[in-house]
């Protein structure tokens, strides 16, 4: 199951799951993740996962590569966390300037705007991975007729709230931040709450997420809450 | 009893509470954070009588100014800092790093600047009185995540200070910040992606730490790193220390506040026992890399700790 085991510096472990971008090997790295998080070993610092990696960060003080490597290598993988994987049903507005690259896109995928939102709200998108900034889901997999590159030069500013596409995925932009994401609208849901000590995050690795579209109004109602 | 407090009358450039950082929220995409020079944090929390979980403040550059309000309270400042004390009928004491001082009703704490470094760090006595954040006092600014929703400190903020039960008590060190040489680093998991003549490059010719530096990353320059495998590589986990080279080829080094996927290979990663150091490196600093293997990475980390040990035996 897992293809290589490396050091990354002198307080990780890379588990490398192989070359495959797909749900099937970045299920095998969410059961790998939870069932390492759920024995809560205290030398264990972090765990980030990752569309085909697993990293596992520790505490330097008390454990080495060598002695983590060999504690973990054999843990029972359970797949008893797919059963609390949820469904999350978001809102998106891709009206006027929510729709950042609406030129682009249908100059770009020949297709009208119209067509390209019919393909991308028609689809239910997997959860591989959350990060890069707080509570950024890295969904997939799009349309294959909505595949497209980044920009060329990233944003500086992309807006709080932003969905974007690239290549086979779909994100969500948690806080305002640069990126290089093809914007198609913007939802008001709050995705990140660090005041929510439980669940600081709506959409975890393994979830599933699917998009209605909703109006400006109806946004603005949204957003107020 | 009135409530003992300091208000800040400036708050400096880049100020925030700090402590030994947030576990286990990689996954959502929240670095660890904490005090980037650890082993300053523990001494300046050790000069007090605190114990290491305390929350600080850490500055960089301009540091901030207080007025403290309350009845009495000690400090410690550590690092390379230039700070004075203003008592309240305006005579000044020029402070020194490593010593702990008292401050009454109305004393102004003026924390001036770091000289040859980044940051510097406040602790006072009992600690600051802060809410934790996901099981840290530490502030990831971006996120809006820490004490105050996550804010650098700014002007006219009030912040309480825990009350203390012992008596105040003078205490010191000797330690100075030792420069280094050489930064140690580990092969990155994409080493070979590099040319024989880019890695050359990388561990014989010098780099320069560029103004490009926060607490998220630094950005060096130096010679060109050449990259014969694939300029990018599909978005996976990082760690403090990872040196990424985008496809510009100048090195970036991700620090604390680093975000937590990465998708530029990766030449190399600073070992741990030379983090502290490598951070308090100021814009213009030249420095080169050197080589080594995870057991004597492992070993330095050992030292280090001991040190730190050591130094922290001396203050109780």
């Amino acid at each position: 199951m897992i293809k290589n085991i490396l050091n990354l510096g002198d307080a990780a472990i890379y588990y490398d799951f192989g070359d495959q971008i797909n749900i099937e090997t970045n299920t095998k790295v969410i059961n790998y993740f939870n069932s390492l998080k759920n024995l809560n070993l205290e030398e264990i610092t972090n765990i980030t996962p990752s569309y085909n990696k697993l990293i596992i960060s520790f505490n330097l003080e008390i454990t080495s590569f060598l002695d983590l490597k060999e504690k973990i290598q054999n843990i029972k993988i359970s797949t008893e966390n797919e059963k609390s994987f949820k469904k999350i049903k978001l809102p998106i507005c891709c009206e006027g300037d929510f729709f950042l690259d609406k030129e682009r896109l249908t100059n770009k995928l020949n297709l009208s705007p119209k067509e390209i939102l019919k393909k991308f709200l028609n689809q239910e998108y997997f959860c591989y991975m959350t990060g890069f900034i707080a509570g950024m889901p890295f969904m997939g997999n799009i349309d294959k007729d909505l595949g497209i590159e980044r920009l060329k030069t990233p944003r500086v500013k992309v807006p709080k709230g932003s969905v974007g596409i690239t290549e086979q995925f779909t994100n969500i932009y948690t806080f305002e931040s640069p990126g290089g994401w093809n914007i198609i609208g913007n939802t008001p849901q709050k995705i990140f709450e660090p005041g929510n000590k439980d669940k600081p995050i709506l959409i975890n690795p393994g979830d599933k997420v699917s998009f209605f579209q909703i109006s400006k109004t109806e946004y603005k109602k949204l957003n107020e809450k | 009893m009135k409530n003992n407090f300091f208000e800040v009358l400036r708050a400096g450039i880049n100020s925030t509470f700090q402590d030994q950082g947030r576990e286990n929220f990689y996954h959502i995409g929240l670095p660890f954070s904490g005090a980037m020079d650890n082993r300053n944090f523990l001494i300046s929390n050790a000069l007090v009588n605190n114990e290491d979980k305390q929350g600080v403040i850490e500055f960089a550059y301009q540091g901030p100014l207080f007025e403290f309000n309350g009845e009495n309270t000690s400090f410690s400042i550590t690092g390379d800092v230039k700070f004075k004390i203003i008592k309240k009928d305006n005579t000044i004491i020029n402070g020194e790093c490593y010593k702990s001082y008292i401050l009454n009703h109305k004393d102004k704490l003026d924390i001036i600047t770091t000289n040859k470094s980044i940051y510097g760090y406040l602790a006072v006595s009992g600690g600051f009185s802060l809410d934790k954040i996901l099981n840290s006092y530490s502030t990831f600014s971006r996120a809006n995540v820490g004490p105050f929703n996550g804010k650098k400190l700014f002007l006219k903020q009030k912040i309480l200070i825990n009350k203390i039960n012992q008596p105040l008590q003078s205490k010191q060190v000797k330690y100075l910040n030792s420069k280094i040489e050489y930064i140690r680093i580990l092969k990155g998991t994409n080493y070979d992606y590099f040319s024989k003549e880019g890695r050359d490059n990388f561990l014989k010719k010098e780099f320069i730490v560029t103004k490009l530096t926060d607490r998220m990353g630094m950005r060096i320059e130096g010679p060109k790193i050449e990259n014969i495998k694939e300029k990018n590589i599909r978005s996976e986990g990082i760690v403090k220390g990872t040196i990424q080279i985008p496809p510009d080829g100048n090195p970036i080094i991700m620090l604390s506040d680093h975000g937590t996927i990465g998708g530029y290979p990766k030449i190399g990663v600073v070992i741990s026992a030379d983090y502290d150091k490598l951070v308090q490196l100021i814009p213009n600093t030249k420095i080169k890399f050197k080589l080594i293997d995870l057991y004597e990475a492992e070993k330095l980390y050992k030292f280090y700790s001991l040190e730190t040990k050591n130094l922290l035996n001396q203050i109780k």
